[in-house]
C-alpha cells in the first residue's frame, strides 16, 4: 500500500516514523541553516580584529559592512579584520539551545529572590490551570444548556459574541484594578480569553448531537432535564473533551499576555528577562519548554480520551474498563466488562 | 372507496374475497376497542418551494393489537404520519387520539423504531434496552433483569454487555425493537425498520416481528414501501397517495394467519399484490408514460454492444 494515499491512513508501522519525521524535518532545516556556512548566514562574526580599532573579536557585522571594512583597511595598508560567516544572534544553533535547555534548570537565577526556571514554569502552569478550570467550570454547563435550549442560547449568545470580540488583554488594566497585581488578574485574563469562546464552541458541539438520538429518547419517555443529562451530555462528551483539548492551546496564548500584566511573572517573565540580556538561546529554550508542556498535555489527554470514549472506536481499551469499574464497582469488575 | 376512478384492470376485486376464517378474524378485530385514531389529520411543511402538504385530511381508526401497515410511493408522507403519531411532528390540523386521549408531544405510550440506527452508542445493549425503564424511574435490579429478558426475547442473550458498534445492522434493529418494547408502549411505530437490511435478514426479522407481536400486548403501525412485506405482516394496509398525502384505500388483507413466507404463492396473496401494484404503480395509460427513454447518445464503441 502506498504511504501517501488520499484519505487513507498509512500502515501502522510507519506511524512512529512519521511522528519522528514531524520533528526531525524542522530540526534538520534549522541545523542546515545553522551549520552549513553558505546557507543564509547574512553576517560575519569577527575572529581577528586586524588593526581596525573599534572592531572586537566576537562582534557580528552585516556582510556588506564587513566587506567595506576589509576594503577600507586594505586600501589604507592596514591589516584587515577577518571573520567567519554567522547567523544573527536571534537565531542560535540547535546545540546552543540544547545547552541552554539543560542549563536553564541547573543555573540559579541571576538576581537573588528571582525564581528558578522550574519555579516560573510551575507558576505559569498554575495560572493557566486555574484560569482554564474556572472557565471550563462555568462555560461547559452554560454551553450545554445553551446548546440544549435554543431560547437560552438566543438570550445569551448575542452578548457572548459581543464580548468575545473584545481582546482579553484590553481588560488587563481593569483586571489589575480589580484583583491586584499578583496571580489573580492573570487568572482573570486567561479566564476572559477562553470563557466566551468556550461557551460558543461548547454550545455548537452540543447542537451537533444527532437529532435522531434525541427523538428516540423522547419516544422512550425522556424529557427536559433527563434528555439533557442522559442523552445530550453523553452523546457529545467525547467531542466536548476534544474541544477542551484544543481550547487549552488557546489558554496558553492568553497566558503569555496575562503574565506581563501587573507584576511580570512565570515563563513569560523569564523569556523577557533573557531577551533583555540577549540570551536568545535561553529564550528559545523557554519557548520550547512551553511547546513541550503543551505537546505532553495534549498527547496525554488524547491518550486518555481515546480510552475513555472507546465506544467511538472499535478498539479494546483498558483505561475505559478501569474507569467503568471505578464508576460502578458494585455492579461489575474489570474482567467481566466486555469492551 | 371510489372504484370508479380506478382504471379497468384494477377493478379486479379478488382481493376483497375473504375466507370464513379470515372474515371471522376481522369481525373479531373490529369488536376490539379503538386504540389509535386520526381525525382530519393534516400536516404541512414550509419549504423554499412554498407550502408542502405532506398529509391531508387523514381519518383512520386502529384497533387494539392490530398490525397495520402503511404503504405508498416515496414522499407520500409515510414517515410524517409515523412522526405525527409519535408526537415528534406537530400537526397543522386535526388530531391524534390514543385510547381517547389527544396526543401532544412524544411519550412512552408510543414507542418508535426508526429506519436509521438510533441506539445510544455509549451504552451497552442492556443499558440501551433499560433506557425507557430508567426514564420511568424503575430501580436498578428489576430494570436490569427485565432488559436482559427483552434482549433474550429478540435472540441477543449473548450480547448483553456488548456495545452497538459491535453489532450487525439486523442485530441493531432487534435491539431497537427490544428497547422500544421494554418501555411498555401501547403502540409501536416502525418506520421502514428493515429497509437497510439484506433480503434474507429482512425475512428473518419479519418472522421475528410476527412472533413478538403474537406474544406481546402491542398494536403495531408498520411503515414500508415493500408491498410483499406489507401483505406478509398486516391485518390492514393503509395505502397513501402522494401530493398531497391522502388515504387512497384502507384494505383488509385476505391472507390467513399465521403468516408464512410460502404464502407468497397463494391466490389471496397474489390478488392482494396485484391490487396494491395497481394502486401504487397505476397503468401507464392513466397519464404520461412513467419511463420516457432517457436522452442518451451512444458513449461506447460500435460493435461493443451488451444487448
Ligand atoms: N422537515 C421537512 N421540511 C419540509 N418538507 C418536509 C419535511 N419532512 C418531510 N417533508 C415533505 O413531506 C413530504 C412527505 O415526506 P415523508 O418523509 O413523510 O415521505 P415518505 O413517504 O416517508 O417518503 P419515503 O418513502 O421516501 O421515506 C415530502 O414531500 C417531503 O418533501
Ligand atoms: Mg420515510
Amino acid at each position: 500500500m502506498p504511504l501517501f494515499a488520499v484519505r487513507r491512513e498509512p500502515p501502522a508501522r510507519y506511524r512512529w516514523l512519521l511522528w519522528v519525521l514531524a520533528f526531525a524535518l524542522p530540526l534538520a532545516m534549522w541545523s542546515a541553516i545553522s551549520y552549513v556556512p553558505w546557507l543564509w548566514h547574512p553576517q560575519v562574526k569577527i575572529t581577528d580584529a586586524g588593526s581596525v580599532a573599534w572592531i572586537k573579536p566576537g562582534l557580528r557585522l552585516d556582510r556588506a559592512d564587513f566587506q567595506a571594512q576589509v576594503t577600507k583597511a586594505s586600501s589604507a595598508g592596514l591589516v584587515p579584520p577577518s571573520g567567519e560567516p554567522a547567523n544573527p544572534l536571534y537565531l542560535p544553533p540547535p546545540h546552543a539551545v540544547g545547552r541552554a535547555l539543560y542549563g536553564a534548570f541547573t543555573t540559579p537565577p541571576t538576581l537573588k529572590g528571582d525564581l528558578w526556571l522550574h519555579e516560573s514554569i510551575v507558576m505559569s502552569i498554575k495560572t493557566i490551570f486555574l484560569g482554564f478550570a474556572l472557565s471550563s467550570f462555568v462555560a461547559l454547563p452554560l454551553g450545554l444548556l445553551c446548546g440544549s435550549y435554543p431560547a437560552l442560547s438566543r438570550m445569551t449568545e448575542p452578548f457572548v459574541d459581543f464580548v468575545r470580540y473584545m481582546p482579553a488583554p484590553a481588560f488587563g488594566a481593569l483586571m489589575v484594578a480589580i484583583f491586584g497585581i499578583h496571580l489573580e488578574p492573570k487568572i482573570g485574563i486567561v479566564f476572559l480569553g477562553t470563557f466566551f469562546t468556550q461557551v460558543l464552541v461548547t454550545a455548537g458541539t452540543v447542537r451537533r448531537v444527532d437529532p435522531a438520538l434525541l427523538e428516540a429518547a423522547q419516544t422512550l419517555g425522556a424529557k427536559r432535564g433527563l434528555l439533557v443529562r442522559r442523552v445530550i451530555l453523553p452523546a457529545c462528551l467525547p467531542d466536548l473533551y476534544n474541544d477542551t483539548r484544543i481550547l487549552i492551546g488557546c489558554a496558553w496564548t492568553y497566558l503569555v499576555v496575562a503574565e506581563v500584566v501587573g507584576v511580570s511573572s512565570g515563563i513569560t517573565f523569564f523569556i523577557n528577562q533573557q531577551a533583555k540580556y540577549r540570551n536568545f538561546d535561553n529564550v528559545y529554550a523557554a519557548i520550547m519548554i512551553i511547546g513541550l508542556i503543551g505537546l505532553a498535555t495534549d498527547q496525554l489527554l488524547s491518550f486518555i480520551g481515546a480510552r475513555l470514549f472507546g465506544w467511538k472506536l472499535t478498539r479494546r481499551s483498558r483505561t475505559r474498563t478501569f474507569f467503568a469499574w471505578l464508576v460502578a464497582p458494585a455492579k461489575a469488575n474489570p474482567s467481566s466488562i466486555r469492551v | 372507496m371510489s372504484l370508479a376512478s380506478q382504471n379497468p384492470s384494477s377493478l379486479d376485486l379478488a382481493y376483497r374475497v375473504q375466507s370464513e376464517a379470515v372474515a371471522a378474524r376481522f369481525t373479531k378485530l373490529h369488536t376490539r376497542p379503538v386504540i389509535l385514531q386520526a381525525e382530519h389529520l393534516s400536516c404541512e411543511f414550509d419549504s423554499e418551494r412554498g407550502r408542502v402538504t405532506a398529509l391531508r385530511d387523514i381519518n383512520v381508526s386502529i384497533h387494539r393489537r392490530e398490525l397495520m401497515c402503511v404503504i405508498g410511493p416515496s414522499g407520500c408522507g409515510k414517515s410524517t404520519f409515523a412522526r405525527v403519531i409519535a408526537g415528534l411532528q406537530p400537526v397543522s390540523a386535526g388530531r391524534i387520539l390514543v385510547d381517547g386521549q389527544p396526543v401532544n408531544g412524544p411519550g412512552p405510550d408510543r414507542g418508535m423504531v426508526f429506519q436509521g440506527y438510533t441506539l445510544f452508542p455509549w451504552l451497552t445493549l442492556t443499558q440501551n434496552v433499560r433506557f425507557g425503564l430508567d426514564m420511568q424511574g424503575r430501580s436498578d435490579g428489576p430494570a436490569d433483569r427485565e432488559a436482559r429478558q427483552w434482549l433474550d426475547l429478540v435472540g441477543l442473550g449473548k450480547f448483553h454487555d456488548s456495545y452497538p458498534h459491535q453489532l450487525s445492522g439486523g442485530m441493531k434493529q432487534r435491539v431497537a425493537i427490544a428497547r422500544a418494547l421494554a418501555a411498555g408502549p401501547k403502540i409501536l411505530l416502525m418506520d421502514e425498520p428493515f429497509g437497510a437490511l439484506d433480503p434474507s435478514t429482512r425475512a428473518q426479522m419479519q418472522a421475528h416481528l410476527l412472533e413478538i407481536w403474537r406474544n406481546v400486548d402491542i398494536t403495531i403501525v408498520f411503515i414500508t414501501h415493500d408491498m410483499d412485506e406489507a401483505i406478509l405482516l398486516a391485518d390492514r394496509i393503509l395505502v397513501l397517495k402522494a401530493n398531497p398525502g391522502e388515504v387512497q384505500e384502507f384494505i383488509e388483507v385476505p391472507v390467513p394467519r399465521p403468516r408464512r413466507l410460502d404464502q407468497f404463492a397463494t391466490p389471496e396473496f397474489q390478488a392482494m399484490r396485484k391490487h396494491l401494484d395497481s394502486l401504487i404503480h397505476p397503468a401507464p395509460s392513466a397519464g404520461a408514460p412513467d419511463h420516457a427513454p432517457l436522452p442518451f447518445i451512444r458513449l461506447t464503441q460500435a460493435g461493443d454492444d451488451v444487448e
